[in-house]
């Protein structure tokens, strides 16, 4: 691994140079020696068992210095519907001739510029709603930290419509595959409330490497409704990580989609800091091919009253591999926590499988925790019962799985997310409903 | 319309069926009656062609055409319809949305045109007021939650709204209360016509007070062993299925 990383220091020595902010080039540096210290995980991590990421720590990516937006077609990905605001990022870096932005009282720009300028809100939340020291992939996000989203609501704010964030990948070659480290942080003010669609696409049949991170802090009754929609090709290696905090009776709704990627590797922490926090998770995922999806969610219930609903669920084709983890921890002083955490996957294939794991701490002792998890095929009465009413296999077959994710599609509540999911869905199961 | 000759079937290696005959003409209606575990629902489901039924023998002709060889859907294009002992929950299936699918597969097949919203919707409704069923069952999933007698008036209702020429009803009547067997009955009875057969199998002879059969055979230990008219069922609501065994032992 060792030239590997030479590379990373090489990458980063040419291409991340100082001089927006000393803050910002001190934190780089640090996440970068964190980075070369620790260096990549591997399958003796606890948290890295079922996934070997070899695909990402075996070859050499490089950053690409220059957007070429005309390179990928952007406004077919474009989020239909009226918008706040449509930031699109392209190779990782912020396209703002393709980037719109309407609405008046939120701040919506690119991350340096907002470092460059000074705010305040970055100092306080930037790589600290997600430290570095939390895994490899956030440290080495934050070493090549440049342009991102920054999105920041004043008290009482209150979005009509949705904020959506693209990033692109193009997959074009710079002499070796590429790589981007989109960086997203999100600044909720007491009472305002929004509602933030990131979606992640690439082009199929290219390696290229995409290592996101996303932090938002939610004041007090603030309420975020997140959307990732990690569509990425099927080529592409991408970890993500979403890290959020939410304040005194807040409401935080995370969805999280994966359809595309090799390799895939989602981390989602949600810190309920403050009494009286309403989180869900809304997560659905559908692997194929030889791809693995890895959903590693965590929920920390630091203080008393607040409720928590998770719910993911798994469709797996082919040699898909899937692993999901999900760790509820409720501290001493989080008396009252109601917890809930639902996990399914449906084996499609006799080769898919599954590493499910729910794990839960619990040092409060007046609580409500329950979690379920169950791994099944699709049930062969149903199968017959349908065809016996003269639907074709294929379409009966189309049914169950689209019931199986019915309750998490029914949740994503934006109408234009929601559609678009079920249309990939269709589109990549099309090919996979003819099994006997 | 069908021709069963020495059917042999089983389960998992187990067999059920040992030599079925049995001949329906179009606008008859034939009772399987027997005894528990003399194969009556294993004859049902080979007929609509359940996957766990392998047929190990025998041959059937379903208008003249080999209805072993098809597989369950286009059992139903062609006009089979079973109406289950068990109705299937699934959740996450719209109940309407189904049977839209469904009728317009059929139809499809039969050359009509697809029905469009209105149109199903104005049919459904006809058919649900028919059956005495609540419009609100429609938009649910498919038979979740359903009470046992809703399940078996909704497996009536999708008969009544796919129209099959061949309607199997695999103890449809058990476990109604009288009410419920009344309506089902109706919805039978309604459907009747001279190009339409029907193959009631049921354990009690209840159903055929209200449903008059043309001819009533009795299965036992997988053969039929007694064919008869309607009388027959008398017979054995008042003998019950004590004296078969004597009969097939003998």
């Amino acid at each position: 691994m060792g030239h590997i990383l030479d590379s990373y220091a090489a990458e980063w020595e040419r291409a991340i140079r100082p001089g927006v902010s000393p803050a910002l080039d001190r934190m780089r540096r640090i996440a970068f020696d964190h980075f070369m210290a620790r260096g990549f995980p591997t399958t003796r991590d606890e948290e890295w068992r079922f996934t070997s990421v070899s695909p990402i720590a075996d070859r050499v990516f490089g950053l690409i210095d220059e957007p070429h937006s005309d390179a990928f077609d952007i406004e077919s990905h474009r989020l239909p519907g009226p918008l706040a605001a449509e930031l699109i990022f392209v190779d990782g870096h912020y396209v703002s001739g393709a980037s719109r932005h309407t609405a008046q009282g939120l701040r919506v720009e690119s991350l340096v510029s907002a470092i460059g300028s000074g705010r305040e809100a970055i100092e306080r939340h930037l790589a600290r709603v997600a430290p570095f020291d939390r895994g490899p992939f956030v440290a080495l996000n934050t070493a090549f930290l440049s342009d991102g989203a920054y999105v920041e609501l004043p008290a009482g704010t209150v979005l009509e419509q949705p904020i959506h964030i693209l990033f692109v990948a193009t997959g074009r070659s710079v002499g070796q595959a590429t790589m981007s480290h989109p960086r997203v942080l999100v600044g909720l003010g007491p009472n305002s409330q929004a509602t933030i669609v990131e979606t992640y696409i690439g082009p199929d049949s290219v390696s290229y490497f995409t290592n996101a991170v996303t932090e938002a802090v939610l004041g007090e009754n603030a309420v975020l409704n997140h959307y990732t929609l990690e569509h990425e090709g099927n080529g592409a290696c991408h970890v993500g990580a979403i890290n959020v905090q939410a304040e005194r009776s807040a409401t935080c709704t995370l969805h999280a989609i994966s359809t595309g990627g090799a390799l895939v590797r989602n981390d989602v922490v949600a810190a309920l800091n403050g009494e009286g926090v309403d989180c869900t998770l809304n997560g659905l995922y559908l692997v194929d091919e030889q791809r693995l999806v890895d959903n590693h969610t965590t929920i920390d219930h630091a203080q008393p009253h607040c409720a928590s609903r998770e719910i993911y669920k798994g469709i797996l084709a082919d040699h898909a591999r899937g692993v999901f983890n999900g760790k509820i921890i409720v501290r001493p002083d989080a008396q009252k926590t109601d917890a809930k955490q639902t996990n399914r996957a449906l084996l499609l294939s006799e080769d898919a499988q599954i590493n499910t794991k729910p794990q839960l701490e619990i040092f409060a002792n007046d609580v409500k925790c329950t979690h379920g998890a169950a791994v099944g095929q699709l049930d062969d009465e149903a199968l017959f019962y349908l065809r016996s009413r003269g639907v074709n296999a294929a379409q009966a077959r189309r049914l169950l799985i689209h019931a199986f994710a019915a309750d998490v599609l029914n949740r994503l509540k934006l109408e234009p997310v929601r559609a678009g999911v079920e249309a990939r869905l269709q589109r990549q199961l099309a090919g996979k409903l003819r099994v006997a | 319309m069908l021709r069963v000759r020495q059917l042999h079937a089983g389960v998992s290696g187990r067999e059920i069926l040992r030599g079925i005959d049995l001949s329906i003409d179009a606008g008859e209606v034939h009772a399987i009656m027997g005894p528990n575990g003399s194969g009556k629902s294993t004859l049902a489901r080979v007929l609509a062609g359940h996957p766990e039924v392998q047929v190990t023998g025998g041959e059937v002709l379903y208008d003249g055409q080999d209805l072993l060889a098809m597989d369950p859907e286009s059992r139903a294009r062609a006009g089979v319809f079973m109406a289950f002992q068990y109705p299937v929950e699934i959740p996450g299936v719209n109940n309407a949305y189904f049977l839209k699918t469904a009728l317009n597969a059929i139809r499809s097949q039969r050359g009509q045109e697809a029905l469009d919203a209105l149109e199903f919707m104005e049919l459904v409704r006809e058919r649900m007021a028919r059956l005495g069923i609540d419009e609100a069952l429609l938009n649910r999933p498919v038979n979740e939650g359903f009470s046992g007698g809703e399940k078996k008036r909704n497996e009536i209702f999708q008969m009544a709204v796919l129209e099959p020429r061949l309607g199997i009803l695999d103890e449809t009547d058990s476990g109604l209360d009288i009410d419920a067997l009344k309506i089902v009955a109706h919805g039978v009875n309604a459907m009747r016509r001279a190009d339409r057969a029907f193959l009631l199998v049921t354990h009690y002879q209840r159903l055929l007070n209200y449903v008059v059969p043309d001819q009533v055979h009795v299965l036992a230990d997988g053969r039929i062993v007694r064919s008869g008219g309607k009388e027959l069922a008398f017979e054995l609501e008042e003998k019950g299925y004590g004296w078969l065994e004597t009969a097939v032992g003998g």
